[in-house]
């Protein structure tokens, strides 16, 4: 197993737009790293670049401490998971873990004793000896860690393993990855845009968008102090709410805030670098927001959809002259369609974006219960 | 010996079944069936009509061609001159050892052009691309006068050798044409599986894509062995010495100017069907596999 570095990576097709524009990224030993992001962000290219499929154009990568940036991908030390699993068709099971074995020149009796210990791990051993056609997806999905797994590498690459699982599949998958995670101690890095994924794996998750990296940092650090819009929007589910407004005024202690709509809002941000008047964006999660008034700052608005969820409801609701707001609210509490509704969130809740779209750091961003709750359910 | 130039079935695509619950007969299904029952017995009637007549007397050919053989007119007298008197074995072995290296030469260049060619982006892709197209169109006898000048100059007149080249260049265009359609559907993800296995470009293309395009090769195969097997023209003109004779020439010492040998005539025919029946039964088993199925979802 091995560290990773990546320093100022840029990868471009043409010479002129960069499709990755100066990555700098560390990837401790052991480490679990989601990169994610919606799709065209260069998550995908920068997993292919790492894997040696792609060819580098400026910049460095270091596996451990050697660069790599010219080796072919059998000469890195990592072995890499599809999409589409990728298995050989005409070659069974145990051919198919054995096949990279074989052409690295291993003896026989080494490889038979790797693939049945990786075919133990993965629960594969009956399957040895049928062809990837006779599998089903996720016994074809675990052929193919198990392909990685044989090849004992130093880094493990996985690209959106799980999206052509079905629901229950991948969330059983997700968990046998995380524990193959620890049982294998390997360094992981695994592309998805499925940010529940990011969340449940990643030890550290990087948030990617048009070639740069947005963020990167723990869940809860993502979750609870996204540094712009991008990665509040991003991460979270139901999206972040977004309420533009204008700064009345601002101290280290919080600022007050005139949203569009009317309402006076006070957030609790570090507001020293912001003048008064300002445009900004408030941000609010739909699981921090009271379906009562029971908070200190209170909207009101008319509710135009509900959807239910069992454990919660999703209240859509229109504000007039304002942004539409998601609310998660009390799954057994009945809501009417075209209600009237008053609704609140204490000033610790809210994001604040500068016109750059740039966080203010939050002046408690950890002390909420429903975070806390949130993680656990995603979880 | 256009008798067997019949056309090779197609890999068809297997008619999609009627919709569930319809017992209603498809009117539309009825006649392309009818159509292609009415291709077949086209197509099979002069392989009957020589069958037939391998078996009978040279009177009775004459009496009734249609007729089937009874037990007067039943005769072998045709295969037995055919394999003892003459050096009909001989042609036989010609024509085999022509077809087969021909074959193995255009599936393997042909496989590895297509490769080349749809895999790898380099100067003159398309060029080449549009050169081997053109080959398609232009048949190769066209340069007969040319291609016989050169054989004269390399000293390959009257040898197989020849016959292999022509053969080999004729068949070359339409194979890599069908080759490289199959292999573009190779899934990339295959190929970057296995270069993260560290196999080779060569190992890829010999172990994991060939493997893949079994259904093409065998289109493939079936579609250059026939013309080879069949053609009269480059054996006369190439390679017409007693040694070197393929099948297709030596039947031809059967039918004199005046006198023609029907028997032996027909029991040749006859006997030269059957390599053909035996490489297409081969060959048509490999068209019916699936693709890729397994490989990836």
């Amino acid at each position: 197993m091995a560290s990773v570095s990546l320093q100022a990576l840029r990868k471009s097709y043409d010479g002129k737009t960069d499709i990755l524009a100066g990555i700098d990224l560390e990837i401790a030993h052991g480490e679990f790293v989601v990169l994610v992001g919606p799709s065209g962000c260069g998550k995908s290219t920068l997993l292919r670049m790492l894997c040696g499929l792609e060819e580098i154009s400026g910049g460095d990568m270091l596996i451990g401490d050697q660069v790599v940036n010219h080796l072919p991908p059998a000469e890195r030390g990592i072995a890499m998971v599809f999409q589409s699993y990728a298995l050989y068709p005409h070659m069974t099971v145990y051919q198919n873990m054995a096949f990279g074995l074989k052409v690295a020149g291993k003896d026989k009796a080494q490889i038979r004793e790797r693939v049945e210990r990786a075919a133990a791990t993965l629960k594969i051993g009956h399957l040895l000896e049928r062809l990837p056609r006779e599998l089903s997806g996720g016994q074809r999905q675990r052929v193919a860690i198990g392909r990685a797994i044989v090849r004992e590498p130093r880094l493990f690459l996985f690209d959106e393993p799980l999206s052509n699982l079905d629901a229950a599949l991948r969330v059983q998958t997700r968990l046998e990855i995380a524990k193959l995670h620890r049982q294998l101690d390997a360094t992981i890095v695994y592309v998805t845009h499925d940010q529940v994924e990011a969340m449940t794996l990643g030890d550290k998750i990087v948030v990617m968008h048009e070639g740069h990296i947005q963020q990167a940092g723990t869940p809860l650090d993502l979750y609870q102090q996204p540094r712009n819009l991008f990665v509040a929007g991003f991460i979270g589910s139901p999206r972040m709410n977004f309420m533009a407004g204008s700064v009345v005024s601002a101290q280290a202690g919080g600022v007050l805030v005139q949203l569009a709509s009317g309402e006076l809002v006070r957030a609790a941000v570090d507001g020293s670098a912001l003048a008064a008047g300002a445009a900004v964006t408030l941000g609010l999660r739909a699981e921090h927001i009271s379906e009562s008034d029971s908070g200190s700052e209170q909207f009101k608005g008319e509710v135009s959809v509900v959807e239910h969820l069992g454990e919660a409801n999703y209240i859509y609701v229109s504000r007039k002259g304002g942004e539409d707001v998601v609310i998660r609210g009390d799954g057994e509490r009945h809501v009417a369609i075209g209600q009237s509704i008053v609704f609140s969130a204490d000033s610790t809740a809210f994001h604040v974006f500068d016109e750059r779209g740039q966080a203010l750091r939050r002046l408690r961003p950890g002390n909420m219960v429903s975070a806390a709750r949130s993680m656990m359910r995603s979880a | 010996m256009t008798v067997i130039a019949m056309k090779p079935e197609y890999p068809v695509t297997p008619v999609a079944p009627a919709q569930a619950g319809s017992t209603r007969i498809d009117f539309g299904r009825l006649m392309v069936h009818a159509a292609l029952l009415a291709y077949t017995a086209l197509a099979l009637f002069p392989i009957a009509l020589i069958l037939i007549n391998s078996v009978k007397t040279r009177a009775a050919i004459f009496d009734d061609p249609l007729a089937l053989p009874s037990m007067e007119s039943l005769t072998f007298g045709g295969f037995v001159k055919v394999i003892d008197s003459t050096n009909f074995l001989h042609y036989f072995g010609n024509s085999l050892i022509v077809t087969l290296l021909a074959l193995f030469c255009i599936v393997l260049f042909g496989a590895m052009a297509s490769w080349a060619l749809s895999e790898y982006r380099f100067m003159g892709n398309r060029l080449l691309t549009l050169f081997l197209a053109l080959g398609i169109m232009i048949p190769i006898r066209l340069g007969t006068v040319s291609i016989l000048e050169l054989m004269v100059r390399l000293d390959l007149v009257n040898t197989l050798t020849a016959l292999v080249l022509v053969y080999t260049a004729q068949g070359l265009p339409l194979a890599v044409m069908i080759l490289s359609e199959f292999m573009r559907q190779v899934p990339a993800e295959l190929k970057d599986a296995a270069r993260c296995d560290g196999v080779g470009e060569v190992k890829i293309f010999f172990q994991v894509i060939l493997p893949l395009i079994r259904p093409a090769i065998a289109t493939v195969a079936v579609f250059t062995m026939i013309p080879a097997w069949n053609d009269l023209w480059f054996p006369l003109i190439l390679a017409p010495s007693e040694s070197t004779r393929t099948v297709t020439l030596g039947v031809q010492q059967f039918i004199g100017q005046y006198v023609t040998d029907w028997n032996s005539v027909l029991a040749a025919l006859s006997l030269a069907v059957i390599p053909m029946l035996i490489l297409y039964a081969l060959f048509s088993r490999q068209l019916i596999r699936g693709l890729t199925a397994g490989a990836v979802k």
